[in-house]
């Protein structure tokens, strides 16, 4: 059996599919880089709901 | 039919990664890149390193969004013009629908992005610069009157702006000078290339100074824009992002500045045809020059201040 040369075209359209696989995989990267700063960031005690210190939590002198 | 028949020209649609990278006008990015980060690091608020490479990189990507949708929109003028006649669309690598589709895409994922990543203001003027180039520069300006570089130049001058946006989440004299750095120079930079590619912008009809007014009145404007600039230029030097050093390189390159808008005023046709036109390349490049040496002076006094050199 005698495989078929390969063409221009298949080797542009593989150029284009590792670009954009590259591209989703980047985006992919930063999205999680970003959640892990914002939430490593985040000052919780600010956040709504979050508990008031208890009254027997006070610091007594 | 086999592979080994089907025709070996460029195809519609048939483009390469790079066509499409080609179509974010990469060369515009890095300016791009470059004043927003000066922008960025000059602001006094400080930035987590990656949240401050993520906002760069959504401006850069929005910076880019825009002009994939001025090659859509601007596919007829740059099929004419010899400066823009390779550009993927007039060659058919890329089909208009495929370049307005990264345009919109690109343009709503930036913002979003960047508006997750930073804060809404700076995605919010993000957006905003994104529909000044494309639609009131591209759309509208550009066919319709000469002053199409002067007002269009806003879109160029807004990623400084983000950039302090991004850090301070506000809006401050600083950056409104920073914006008004860039905005001002743009028209005696396009000015002065558009007097030596001429023919070019005549021949898509898109009404240049030069085409509507003549090149005497163009090189006028080219003076008179230059000596606006000066100011400008100098007054962020007294600003809390300036300095000594600042304020020297400003000051050295405007007068050298002004000496070449000088030059350009005093000559007439013959004289620049004759030396094909030297004194104008020359001006332009200068003007490549005196952007990124102030940007790079604001950045440098940025750098230095932490170790009290930078600064007044």
């Amino acid at each position: 059996m005698q495989f078929r040369e390969e063409h221009e075209i298949h080797s542009r359209k593989r150029s284009m599919n590792r670009g954009v696989g590259l591209v989703l995989a980047a985006f992919v990267a930063l999205v999680f880089g970003l959640t892990v700063v914002k939430v490593s960031n985040l000052d919780f005690s600010e956040m709504p709901g979050a508990e008031a210190p208890a009254s027997g939590a006070e610091v007594t002198q | 039919m086999t592979d080994a028949s089907i025709n070996t020209q460029v195809q519609d649609g048939e483009a390469q990664f790079g066509d499409f990278v080609a179509l974010l006008k990469p060369r515009v990015m890095s300016l791009v890149v470059f004043t927003a980060a000066v922008g960025l690091i000059a602001a006094p608020v400080p930035v987590h390193p990656f949240v401050a490479f993520c906002a760069i990189l959504f401006i850069a990507l929005g910076g880019g969004a825009s002009g994939a949708l001025n090659m859509w929109y601007d596919a007829d003028i740059d099929a004419v013009m010899k400066r823009t006649s390779k550009r993927p669309i007039p060659t058919g690598r890329v089909t208009p629908g495929d370049a307005l589709a990264l345009g919109l895409g690109l343009s709503g994922a930036s913002v979003l992005m960047l508006g997750l990543a930073a804060n809404w203001l700076a995605a919010g003027l993000l957006a905003f610069t994104i529909f000044f180039y494309a639609v009131i520069y591209t759309m509208w300006l550009k066919r319709w009157t000469p002053q199409n570089i002067v007002i269009g130049g806003a879109a160029g001058a807004f990623p400084p702006m983000i950039g302090w946006a991004v850090a301070t989440g506000g809006i401050s004299v600083e950056s409104v000078l920073m914006f008004a750095l860039t905005f001002m120079w743009t028209p005696p930079h396009f000015w002065a290339l558009a007097l030596f590619m001429n023919s070019d912008y005549e021949k898509a009809g898109v009404p240049m100074l030069t085409v509507t007014h003549g090149r005497t009145s163009t090189r006028r404007h080219v003076f008179v824009y230059t000596l606006l600039l000066a100011p400008v230029a100098l007054g962020i030097g007294f600003t809390s992002i300036g300095g000594p050093l600042y304020l020297a390189v400003a000051t050295v390159l405007n007068l050298l500045f002004i000496k070449g808008a000088w030059d350009i005023l005093r000559r007439d046709e013959a004289t620049a045809e004759a030396d094909k036109y030297r004194v104008e390349k020359r001006f332009f490049a200068l003007s490549l020059l005196y952007l990124f040496l102030h940007f790079g002076a604001i950045l440098a006094e940025a750098v230095l201040r932490p170790w009290g050199l930078g600064g007044w």
